[in-house]
């Protein structure tokens, strides 16, 4: 690599050419997006088929345009091209292929386009299965689409261009935070956009029901399955970057209430609301204006948080290098597509018509407390994040808003939504019978005392924990009656009806069962976690929750780009070997900073956790333990939900050509093009 | 029929609000640490803390005196703190200033581990778990820190993390004129 400077000049410029064609291909893009905004909006609103026609055409150009970028950048990470302004900023040819990869997103720009590229893959994907949707209504969903790439394609190319090119180039790279040199980091952004960038699929869908002024429940049909892949990637990345954190930051704890963390929980819990909300309107023609609502918050709070993160205005452990062009850049896209949206829904929302009445103890009565909890949720969230900068604007000073915080206003909203997630599939639509619903719950209230009374026996508190333990046991249970209740698995015949059972129904399972584990996990590693810290020499142990562990010894340990210190425990119980932990500390020389790499080794359903810090000078090292019971359960219940959400996905309803649909959406276009 | 309009219209005026704190927030020149204190050159309040980790020693008011000594609030909860702590690990090396540490409203494990990860930049580790000191010095919220001269007498306010250009134009010319 260090030969770069020898290649000859024909290579050179073939190279230099790759990436101009990836430039230009950019610019092309932005082109394309103007003209997917703006042809098939007009041929929308004249019933011009052929304008309407050109959406689907763009939208796969658009997706080639930035596809050829991507790779061309792609192309200059992984050969280390340093002529590259971004290359040379985040990344260095001693690292490994992955991080030189993942290098892309690492950083503000590339990152950028690997954003503009999930929403042309999302705005393609509407143009080759969006077939069965009514041809206005995917002309205006792919009109907003291209508004959107549009905003971002020129705030790349204008204010954060991913090629901008460095002469004379350095002779190697800055590397790439070593923090982000990690196999889930490497996974996880990619993860979260395709979450946070599929929101913009309901916020388009939303604003063409805005335009064409009709919700129903075809189109609540419709918007559900992006909403829901969304959800899923967004319930997995959330996962990833919890996971990445418990195992890198190296202090035991996986949620931070880190502004970067709360940027993806906020459209989280509102795409949760809306996952809910859109049932409702489909099948009870209800609650239009608040789903089309949070089809706009939800994707505006992804856009928020994106504000946040690259801003700076906000300090975070993972933020972006940060510039206040960039953030009054994002601030201005910020108010166009949410503010635009809510002033269009402002104007158009009044006149939709809701159809289905429903009294307050029903299902849609119970989705709406749901939603109404959740939303509350974001808020506080929000308030949260943001209440620093309020205070810091009016000249109030700075304050860090931390767990305590949200221990005390987040766990109240948070708490009585678990509670009533068992109860509310139980409840029929329109008007419910509690008692009853109540009394099918009867197994699931005695197993949520039975927990709550075991986990007193065993670790006799705390009393939040014992309620979280309970709260986890009811909604457990009550999830799989529910499903065993639905498809009466008792009776005979009952395996043959549980596996008839829609998909959605399953899915909707899961993702129950999925936070009563995640929740079971939490309970356990806030309250029961022990840990202790101290200075170890080699050959001396520590005992912590039964275990003992042995520091063996402290070895360095070259990596590739990086300096380790390593550190062998091992760990006995009752004079039994039971595992051997290997925590390292990573020096990365390039920049001059020192990651810890913890060692976790799972042992039935707890973690054994084991960090090795600083040198005392006197042959001791300070060493931390955890024992962490539980908190595997949290990611494992995290999975759970993902998969919900895609066994969900493969419902028949969604999925893309069932022909009473087709057909049914055929009819409803050539009506509308009769009009 | 009005006042339902109304209703609709109430999403896009909170947004609008909140994008003008977000503008307010990209002003250039906001500088966190102008906030006024009044108790600049005042004397230290009394305090008596406990060490993080059984066994050290702790510190008091009184300890303060003969010495430079920056005192610094933090908490393993506070992300700031992270952004500032490798400005501190720095600024540990410089003779001519000790720096101590208060975990403020912190478990003291937690703070103790946080050290552990992040390395240690304090002479003294203390724990002022119920947040009483942090009251008794105005603290807003962690980061935050104070430079005391050889007299305990409080002589600058750092209000958040401190940044390179802080420690460079303010803190160092503070340093080199109390530690004469």
């Amino acid at each position: 690599m260090a030969a770069r400077g020898t290649e000859s000049t024909a290579a050179g410029e073939q190279l230099a050419m790759t990436l101009e064609f990836g430039h230009f291909a950019l610019v092309l893009a932005l082109l394309i997006a103007g003209l997917q905004t703006v042809v098939p909006l007009a041929g929308a609103s004249r019933g011009d088929p052929r304008m309407m026609a050109f959406a689907r055409a763009a939208a796969l150009a658009q997706l080639l345009c930035v596809a050829i970028a991507f790779g061309a950048l792609m192309q200059a990470f992984i050969i280390s091209d340093f002529s590259v302004a971004a290359v040379a900023n985040n990344s260095n040819s001693r690292q490994p292929l992955l991080y030189r990869m993942a290098g892309l997103w690492g950083n503000h720009e590339g990152s950028l386009l690997l954003w503009i590229s999930i929403l042309a893959i999302y705005g393609a994907a509407v143009a080759v299965f969006g077939g069965n949707l009514p041809a206005r209504l995917r002309a205006r969903v792919l009109a907003v689409q291209g508004a959107i790439a549009f905003g971002f394609l020129a705030f790349t190319l204008f204010a954060s261009n991913p090629f901008a090119r460095l002469d004379p180039a350095p002779a190697d790279g800055a590397e790439l935070n070593p923090i982000l040199q990690d196999p889930g980091l490497a996974f996880h952004p990619p993860m979260l956009y395709l979450g946070y960038v599929g929101l913009s699929m309901a916020f388009s869908f939303a604003i063409a029901a805005l335009i064409e002024g009709r919700v129903d429940a075809a189109w609540a049909r419709w918007v559900r399955p992006w909403t829901l892949a969304a959800w899923t990637c967004l319930t997995a990345g959330i996962a990833g970057g919890s996971w990445w954190a418990y195992y890198t930051l190296g202090w035991g704890g996986w949620w931070f209430w880190d502004p970067t963390e709360n940027a993806s929980f906020m459209p989280w819990l509102i795409a949760t609301a809306l996952l809910h909300s859109a049932i409702v309107v489909e099948k009870r023609d209800a609650l239009k204006g608040w789903t089309i609502l949070l089809a706009i918050l939800a994707f505006g709070f992804s856009l928020i948080g994106t504000f946040l993160v690259r801003s700076g205005i906000i300090t975070s452990v993972h933020a972006f290098a940060v510039d206040p062009a960039r953030g009054l850049f994002i601030l201005a896209l910020l108010i166009v597509y949410v503010g635009g949206g809510l002033l269009l829904f402002a104007w158009r929302a009044p006149a939709l018509k809701g159809g289905g009445l429903f009294a307050p103890i029903s299902r849609e009565g119970a989705l709406l407390i749901n939603n109404l909890l959740l939303a509350t949720a974001a808020a506080t969230v929000l308030l949260g994040t943001i209440y620093p900068l309020i205070l810091d604007t009016l000249g109030e000073g700075t304050v860090s808003v931390g767990p305590p915080y949200y221990n005390s206003t987040f766990m109240p909203i948070i708490l009585p939504l678990i509670a009533l997630t068992a109860l509310g599939p139980m409840l029929s639509w329109k008007r419910a019978d509690l008692a009853g619903a109540l009394g099918r719950l009867r197994l699931a209230l005695a197993l949520a005392i039975a927990a709550a009374l075991l986990a007193w026996w065993l670790h006799g508190g705390p009393a939040l924990a014992l309620l979280g333990v309970a709260l986890a046991g009811w909604l457990f249970t009550g999830s799989l009656t529910e499903i065993i209740g639905r498809s009466r698995a008792l009776s005979p015949g009952g395996l043959a009806r549980l596996r008839r059972l829609p998909r959605a129904a399953w899915g909707m399972t899961l993702a129950h069962a999925g936070i009563a584990i995640a929740i079971l996990g939490m309970t356990g590693s806030a309250a029961w976690k022990q840990e202790d810290i101290r200075v170890l020499k080699p050959g001396e142990s520590a005992e912590i929750a039964g275990y003992s562990y042995r520091l063996e010894e402290v070895t360095p340990v070259p990596g590739p780009n990086y300096e380790a210190t390593r550190a062998r425990f091992t760990v006995s119980a009752g004079g039994r070997q039971v595992a051997v932990l290997h925590p390292e500390k990573r020096f990365f020389p390039v920049a001059e900073t020192t990651t810890t790499q913890a060692a976790i080794r799972m042992l039935g359903i707890a973690d054994l956790y084991g960090v090795i810090g600083e040198p005392d000078g006197k042959g001791g090292w300070t060493v931390r333990f955890y024992y962490e019971p539980l908190v595997p359960l949290i990611w494992i219940g995290f999975l759970i939900m993902a998969a919900g959400g895609v066994v969900s996905l493969s419902d028949r309803r969604y999925r893309v050509g069932a022909p009473q649909r087709a057909r049914g959406a055929a009819t409803a276009e050539v009506k509308a093009l009769a009009r | 029929m009005m006042r339902h309009r109304l209703l609709f219209l109430l999403p896009v005026l909170a947004f609008l609000a909140l994008a003008v704190w977000f503008w307010l927030g990209l002003a250039p020149g906001r500088d966190p640490s102008l906030v006024p204190t009044v108790m600049i050159d005042k004397e230290v309040p009394s305090f008596d803390l406990p060490p993080l980790i059984a066994g050290k020693p702790g510190l008091k008011s009184a300890d303060l005196k003969g010495r430079l000594t920056l005192i610094n609030f933090f908490a393993s909860w506070c992300v700031p703190c992270r952004a500032e702590h490798p400005l501190l690990l720095d600024l540990a090396k410089d003779n001519r200033i000790q720096i101590d540490g208060i975990a403020w409203k912190n478990r003291p494990e937690d703070a103790a581990g946080f050290l552990v990860d992040l390395g240690d930049p304090y002479t003294l580790a203390v724990a002022d778990q119920n947040g009483r000191t942090g009251i008794d010095f105005g603290v807003y919220g962690v980061p935050e820190s104070y430079l005391i001269d050889k007299e305990g007498r409080i002589r600058y306010r750092q209000v958040g993390p401190f940044t390179e250009d802080d420690i460079q134009k303010k803190l160092m010319p503070l340093i080199a004129e109390l530690s004469k």
